[in-house]
C-alpha cells in the first residue's frame, strides 16, 4: 500500500535534493544518484505490477477515502497496466542515465539530473493518477521538464527551436484538455476518474459532454503525437539529446494513450455505451491515419533521430487504432505492445547515442559504412528494426497478434492488413539505415532522403570511445523488448487484467465503495497462424522496402518513373508540410480538434 | 449567472490563438499564449462561482451562514497560474537565446535562415 506513492516521491525527491546539493558534488557523482533513484522506481512500479495483479490499489491521498460513494479526496489508482508503463519509465530512465555517463563531454550541470527524475516522477505520477486534474498537473510537470531537455543544447538555434515549437504545441494541448477537465468538472461535480463514469452514465450524451471529450482526448493525443497533432515532435526529437529521446520515443508518446483508454472506460464508457460503434470507427481511423503517415515520412528521413522520431509517430498510431478497437483484448495487446515496443525504441535510441559519439553524426548518409567498427550498435539497429516489424516470436509479434486477434473478432478484420504496411514501413527504414550505416550497402547519396537541416547533426564530437555503457543499455533494452514474449502465460494475464479495466462498473464499486473485486479470471492466449502470416509478412515486406531504399536504381528505370509521378508528388507534400513553423503547426491542432468534435457531434448521438 | 463569463473564455481563448498563430515576433507569441491561457482561468472560476455566495474561508467558530463559492476551481486556478508562469519563463528564456544567436526573433525568418 505504502509503495504507490514512494514510486512518485523517490525520484521527485532525489531531484529536490540533486537541486540542492549536487553541485557540491561530482558531475558523476549526480549521474550515480540518478541511475540509483530511476533503478529503485524500476523495482518499485515491477512490485506495484505484482501487487495489484489481484484487485486495483487504490491509495488516497491524506487518508481522505470516499464517503458514501462519493470521492472528496484525491487517487491513486495503480492496476497492472498503469504500474507496466510505470515499470516501462523507470527501466528507460535508468537506461537513459547510464547512456549519459559516456555520452556527454562536458562537465553536465547538475539541473540535468534534476530535471531527468522529474521528468520520469511525473510519468510514473501520470501513469497511476486515476483524478483528472492530478493527470493534468503530472502532464504539465513532465511537459515542462521535456520542454527544458529539449533544449538542453541551447547553443544550437535548431535546439532552441525545437523546444519553443514542443512548448507552444503541447501548451495549447494542455489548455484544451484543462478546458475540458473544467466542463466535466462543471457538468459533474467530480474530478475522480471514477466519480465521473458514474455520474455521466445516468445521463445522455448530450453537446457539453461530448466537447468536453473532444478536448480531453485532443489534450492527450497532441502529447501523444497522433496526426494531426504531430507536427511538432519530429522537430523536438530530432534536437534534444539521444540519452533524454530513449524516454521521449520509449514511453512519453504512450502513456498518454494509455490516459485516453483510461479516460474513456474508467469516465466516458457508460454514456457513450451505445455509440461505441461510431467512436471506434473515428478512433480506429485517426490510429490508422497516423500509423501510415508516420510509416511514410520515417521512410524518407536520411537523420536517424527524426527517422526515429516518426517511428513513435507511425506506432503511435498503431497503439490508437489498438485502443480503438474499444476491447479488452485490443487494449491488452495495445499495452504490451506499448512495453515491448518502447524497450525497442529506447534501445534504438540508445544504439543513436553510441553512432552519434563514436562516428560524431547521426545521419544515415553522413554515415555511410562508417559503422563498421561498432558490430554490436549494429546488430542492436537490424535486431531493433525487426522488432519494429514485428518479426515472430519477439515481444513486439506477440502484442501484434493480440491486436490481429481482436480486430478479426469485431469485424475489423482489414485492420490488421494496414497495420503491417505501418510495421512494415517503420522496420524498413531502420533496417535500410543499419545496411548503409554498419554494412555500407547502397549508394552514399540518395535524393528521396529529407537530410536534416544544417547545424542540427552535430551534437557530441565524435569520441575513439564507445563503450560498454553506450551499447550496454541499447542491448539489456532489446533484450527485454523482444524477450517479453516469453515471459509465460503473459498475453492471457494481459487480456484478463485488460477485461477487468474496461468493466466500469466494477471499477468504480472497488474503489468508490471499497467492494472486493471478483476474482481475476484466467485467460490464455497463442498466435494462430494467421497471426504468424501477418507478423512474417511484416518482416519480409520490411527488407524487402530496405533493400529497395537502397537499390532503387536496379529496378527498370519505367516502373521507376511511373512511381516517382505518383508517390514522389505526395511525398513531397507531405515533407513541405512538416517543414512549417508553430503558427501552421497551432493551425493543424485546431482544425483538427474541430475536425474531431465535429465528427463526434455528428455521431455519438 | 450569466453567460458573460463563458462568452468571454470563449473570446480570450479565440483571439490568443489567432494570436499564436499569425504571429510574427516570438515574444508576443509567449504573450499570445498567455492569452489563451487566461481564457481557463475565467472558465475555471466561472464554473464555480455562486451567485451570492462568499469566498471560501472558514475559521474555527465563525457558523457558516450563507455558503461558498466552489473553492475546488479556485485551486485549479491557482495551479494553473503557476505552471503558466513556469511555460511562459521558460520560453522567454529560449527566445532571448534565440535572439542572442540569430539576431531575430520572427519565426518566419528563422526558418527562411534555416535552409
Amino acid at each position: 500500500m505504502t509503495l504507490v506513492p514512494l514510486a512518485v516521491a523517490v525520484p521527485l525527491l532525489a531531484a529536490a535534493a540533486l537541486a540542492a546539493l549536487g553541485h557540491f558534488a561530482t558531475p558523476r557523482f549526480d549521474n550515480l544518484v540518478a541511475i540509483a533513484t530511476a533503478a529503485a522506481v524500476t523495482v518499485l512500479c515491477v512490485l506495484l505490477i505484482f501487487r495489484s495483479a489481484d484487485e486495483t490499489i487504490t491509495y488516497w491521498f491524506g487518508g481522505w477515502r470516499p464517503r458514501n460513494g462519493i470521492a472528496i479526496g484525491i487517487s491513486f489508482s495503480v492496476d497492472p497496466l498503469g504500474a507496466g508503463i510505470a515499470a516501462l519509465a523507470g527501466a528507460l530512465g535508468t537506461a537513459a542515465l547510464i547512456v549519459c555517463w559516456d555520452y556527454f563531454d562536458e562537465r553536465v550541470p547538475q539541473h540535468f539530473h534534476v530535471l531527468m527524475l522529474v521528468f520520469l516522477g511525473s510519468m510514473v505520477g501520470f501513469a497511476l493518477s486515476s483524478d483528472l486534474f492530478n493527470m493534468f498537473v503530472f502532464f504539465e510537470l513532465m511537459s515542462v521538464a521535456a520542454f527544458a531537455l529539449t533544449g538542453y543544447r541551447i547553443e544550437q538555434p535548431s535546439a532552441l527551436q525545437g523546444a519553443i515549437n514542443f512548448a507552444v504545441v503541447n501548451s495549447i494541448g494542455a489548455f484544451l484538455l484543462l478546458t475540458g477537465i473544467a466542463l466535466i468538472y462543471g457538468r459533474t461535480g467530480a474530478l475522480n476518474l471514477a466519480q465521473v463514469g458514474q455520474v455521466l452514465t445516468r445521463e445522455k450524451p448530450d453537446g457539453l459532454v461530448i466537447v468536453a471529450f473532444t478536448l480531453l482526448v485532443v489534450g492527450f493525443l497532441t502529447k501523444a503525437g497522433a496526426v494531426p497533432f504531430h507536427f511538432w515532435l519530429s522537430d523536438a526529437y530530432a534536437v534534444a539529446p539521444a540519452p533524454v529521446c530513449v524516454l521521449f520515443a520509449g514511453v512519453m508518446s504512450d502513456l498518454s494513450l494509455h490516459a485516453v483508454a483510461r479516460t474513456y472506460w474508467d469516465g466516458f464508457s457508460g454514456v457513450f455505451g451505445g455509440d461505441a460503434e461510431a467512436l471506434r470507427a473515428v478512433l480506429v481511423g485517426l490510429g490508422v491515419v497516423t500509423a501510415l503517415l508516420g510509416g511514410a515520412m520515417a521512410f524518407v528521413q536520411s537523420s536517424l533521430k527524426r527517422m526515429l522520431a516518426f517511428v513513435v509517430i507511425s506506432h503511435v498510431g498503431v497503439f490508437l487504432a489498438a485502443i480503438g478497437l474499444l476491447t479488452a483484448r485490443g487494449l491488452a495487446g495495445a499495452t504490451v505492445y506499448v512495453v515491448a515496443d518502447g524497450l525497442v525504441k529506447g534501445a534504438l535510441f540508445c544504439a543513436v547515442a553510441s553512432v552519434a559519439r563514436r562516428i560524431g553524426h547521426t545521419d544515415e548518409l553522413a554515415c555511410h559504412a562508417r559503422g563498421r567498427a561498432i558490430p554490436i550498435t549494429g546488430t542492436v539497429v537490424v535486431l531493433g528494426g525487426l522488432g519494429l516489424a514485428a518479426l515472430p516470436p519477439l515481444g513486439t509479434f506477440l502484442s501484434q497478434a493480440l491486436v490481429t486477434d481482436s480486430a478479426g473478432r469485431i469485424g475489423y478484420g482489414w485492420l490488421p492488413f494496414l497495420l503491417v504496411v505501418a510495421t512494415a514501413l517503420t522496420g524498413g527504414a531502420v533496417l535500410r539505415a543499419a545496411g548503409r550505416i554498419f554494412l555500407g550497402l547502397g549508394p552514399a547519396r540518395d535524393e528521396l532522403l529529407v537530410a536534416a537541416p544544417p547545424g542540427e547533426e552535430a551534437e557530441v564530437r565524435p569520441a575513439p570511445r564507445a563503450g560498454a555503457l553506450l551499447w550496454g543499455p541499447a542491448l539489456a533494452l532489446l533484450v527485454a523488448g523482444l524477450g517479453l514474449a516469453f515471459t509465460p502465460g503473459l498475453a492471457g494475464r494481459a487480456v484478463a487484467q485488460a477485461e477487468r479495466f474496461v468493466d466500469r462498473p466494477a471499477a468504480a464499486r472497488e474503489t468508490l465503495h471499497g467492494a472486493r473485486p471478483s476474482p481475476v479470471p484466467s485467460r490464455s492466449f497463442a498466435a494462430d497462424a494467421d497471426n504468424y502470416a501477418y507478423g512474417g509478412a511484416s518482416a519480409l515486406a520490411a527488407l524487402g522496402l530496405a533493400w529497395l531504399g537502397l537499390y532503387r536504381r536496379r529496378i527498370p528505370t519505367a516502373a521507376r518513373r511511373a512511381a516517382g509521378r505518383t508517390a514522389g508528388i505526395a511525398l513531397d507534400r507531405l515533407k513541405l508540410l512538416h517543414d512549417g513553423v508553430v503558427g501552421e503547426y497551432v493551425t493543424w491542432l485546431t482544425v483538427g480538434a474541430a475536425a474531431l468534435g465535429a465528427l463526434f457531434a455528428v455521431l455519438l448521438h | 449567472m450569466s453567460f458573460l463569463p463563458y462568452a468571454l473564455a470563449a473570446w480570450l481563448f479565440f483571439v490568443g490563438l489567432y494570436g499564436v498563430v499569425t504571429s510574427r515576433n516570438l515574444v508576443h507569441l509567449v504573450i499570445c499564449l498567455g492569452v489563451v491561457q487566461s481564457s481557463t482561468y475565467v472558465l475555471l472560476l466561472a464554473i464555480g462561482y455562486r451567485t451570492g455566495k462568499k469566498a471560501p474561508i472558514f475559521t474555527s467558530g465563525v457558523p457558516v451562514k450563507v455558503g461558498a463559492v466552489d473553492p475546488v476551481v479556485q485551486a485549479l486556478t491557482l495551479t494553473d497560474i503557476v505552471v503558466g508562469v513556469t511555460v511562459a519563463a521558460l520560453l522567454l528564456a529560449l527566445v532571448i537565446e534565440i535572439w542572442k544567436r540569430s539576431g531575430t526573433v520572427d519565426p518566419d525568418e528563422l526558418r527562411r535562415k534555416d535552409t
